[in-house]
């Protein structure tokens, strides 16, 4: 397949000429692009092929683009049982790079891209800066993390696209990362806004006011926030804080972001195509309605993603945007319709902390895991219902059980969790399924 | 020679202590004496009762997560230097104490002290080569009763 965005870019002489395409050609578009990824997918994916195959289609059935709507979704766990290559349309000879996430079980999740792939993410996280009011001679501190994670080398390879500066700080090093911010002349920075958050927090602490850094964008995303974390960073910095959408399995970070009206995430059309669904019934839903956000790979050749199913929640807005884009916008991420939830960037799922505390007692116990945001740092804590086969009657006995639990969780999940031990029967059961998940983060700011 | 000791584990917030102990006073067991052991999260509270069966039921039953112990208990004359000299012995003969707590049961002139040791039997050998006196359950119960 051709990837055509650097071609049309420099056709019209801009480089986010796509994100202003006439609706009727933009659609005229992704019906092409979206028949020679099915195409390919079907050629080259074997899962792809069986799937379409048992839906009795073949890729030249696609007529419109609402006949997608016959094409079966993509999930998750495909991802997982083909581990690590199994979705893969290109040979490795032509997959320059691959990333990997987190996944439900301990193995990671792994995505390919070609070189016109790397140009594609590249050319929509260019776009994702310029939406920000970026240009060639801005200076970008990225702090989101560079290595297997898509998001440091994401933003990394759309800076340089745009022809900016990029400081590749990373993760980590707080005290390092405020003289930088200082020192360097930075106009905007990528992380996620709960480290942000804590940035600004050390900074005061350190008697820097960033209202008096030359900040003018932020770049915010890898997990969900609000427009209340967004009214407090902009109150107490002098910049602009964007809204950033992506996942690896699309591609990564630049799959949506936000404009100058900062009102919705202009979902980058040409390259990515969206559907909202009904999570429960995966009937296709009117744009407006809330449901799970559907994407489809147009021009990703290494590892096409065919309606693959975000478990995100969100709406589309067809409606104009005040920017002038023409591509759709889609409501910031409000929650998931699965229980997997993202803490300092990190993508969490239960499952795993059953696993985490199941190989550290051996029995299952009742627990909770309950959220919070102090300082604009996220803390996770694990309530754990003490049973009489792991009570001791001495201090030394519990605080050792505390202990063992908080390195197992450490151990599985990679990050940090506080483990509280609480009498039984406190965590609440409801129709005999119980509530594993509280998240307070948008309540406590 | 040892005394069943029960251990409830408690939260640290308002209201936990109150379970436990309504459930017991709701189904008429006195509590001879208790001790409380704290820390920022959670507590531990322990009972001595004299039918710690009937107890760790009713407990069990409205929820608690009760553990039992051996514990042993010490009478010793309520002076200065008592409790000294226990711990002296203890601590020449290498026992480890767990935790401990003293009280005393009203006008006579005695303590109790309770220990938990990690090996209770040894530690009951050595106290009774030095002359201690061990009190069993029977004494126990019978010097709390005429204390009331």
């Amino acid at each position: 397949m051709k990837n055509a965005l650097d071609e049309d870019a420099v056709r019209n002489n801009s480089a986010s000429a796509m994100d202003f395409l006439p609706v009727p050609q933009l659609r005229a578009l992704q019906l092409g692009r979206l028949r020679g990824i099915v195409e390919r997918a079907y050629e080259r994916v074997p899962l792809f092929r069986k799937r379409l195959d048992e839906a009795r289609l073949k890729p030249g059935d696609l007529d419109s683009l609402g006949a997608i709507s016959r094409l079966p979704f993509t999930v998750k766990a495909d991802l997982r049982d083909t581990y690590p290559f199994g979705l893969f349309a290109s040979p490795m000879k032509d997959i320059v790079r691959l990333h990997a996430s987190s996944g439900t079980t301990g193995k990671p999740i792994v995505v390919a891209y070609t070189r016109e792939d790397i140009g594609v993410w590249s050319n929509v996280m260019m776009r994702s800066l310029i939406s920000c009011g970026l240009h060639q001679g801005d200076i970008i501190h990225n702090a989101y993390g560079y290595g297997l994670f898509t998001g440091g080398l994401g933003m990394h390879y759309g800076a340089e696209a745009l022809g900016a500066t990029v400081i590749p700080v990373s993760g980590g090093n707080t005290e390092r990362q405020i003289m930088i911010l200082k020192d360097f002349g930075v106009t905007a920075i990528s992380c996620t806004p709960s480290y942000f958050l804590h940035l600004v927090e050390r900074a005061s602490e350190l008697g820097l006011d960033m209202k008096k850094l030359p900040l003018r964008a932020g770049v915010f995303g890898a997990e969900p926030w609000t427009e209340e974390m967004r009214r407090h960073i902009e109150a107490c910095t002098s910049l602009k804080a964007y809204d950033i959408y992506g996942l690896s399995e699309i591609v990564g970070p630049g799959v949506a972001i936000e404009c100058c009206c900062q009102d919705g995430l202009h979902i980058f059309e040409d390259a990515f195509y969206p559907e909202i669904i009904d999570p429960e019934t995966g009937e296709v839903l009117p744009d407006g309605a809330e449901g799970e956000l559907v994407l489809t790979t147009l021009c990703k050749n290494a590892m096409p993603m065919i309606r693959y199913r975000t478990r995100d929640i969100t709406s589309l807005i067809a409606e104009p945007c005040g920017c002038g884009r023409t591509i759709r916008r889609m409501r910031r991420i409000s929650r998931r319709s699965d229980d997997m939830f993202i803490i300092r960037g990190v993508n969490v799922f239960p499952s795993q902390i059953e696993t985490a505390l199941l190989s550290a007692r051996g029995t299952l116990p009742h627990y909770l895991i309950v959220l919070t945001r102090e300082k604009g740092l996220d803390n996770m804590e694990i309530q754990v219902e003490v049973t009489p086969e792991v009570f001791g009657d001495t201090i030394g006995a519990l605080e050792k059980l505390k202990k063992h639990l908080m390195a197992s969780l450490e151990r599985v999940l990679n990050i940090r969790a506080d483990v509280r031990l609480v009498a039984p029967r406190t965590i609440k059961r409801s129709e005999g399924k119980v509530k594993r998940l509280v998240d307070l983060r948008n309540a406590s700011k | 020679m040892k005394l069943k000791q029960l251990s409830v584990f408690l939260e640290n917030k308002p209201g936990q202590l109150l379970l436990p102990c309504k459930a017991l006073s709701d189904a008429g067991v006195n509590i001879h004496t208790l001790c409380l052991a704290d820390t920022q999260q959670f507590g531990i509270l322990r009972l001595v009762v004299e039918d710690w069966k009937a107890a760790k039921e009713i407990l069990e039953q409205n929820g608690c997560v009760v553990k039992l112990t051996d514990v042993v208990a010490i009478e010793v004359e309520d002076r200065p230097g008592g409790l000294a000299r226990i711990i002296d012995i203890l601590d020449k003969g290498r026992v480890n104490i767990e935790y401990m707590y003293a009280f005393t049961f009203g006008r006579n002139n005695r303590a109790v002290l309770i220990f938990r040791f990690d090996d209770p039997d040894s530690a009951v050998e050595l106290l009774d080569s030095e002359g201690i006196g061990i009190v069993g359950a029977p004494d126990f119960f019978k010097l709390a009763g005429n204390g009331k």
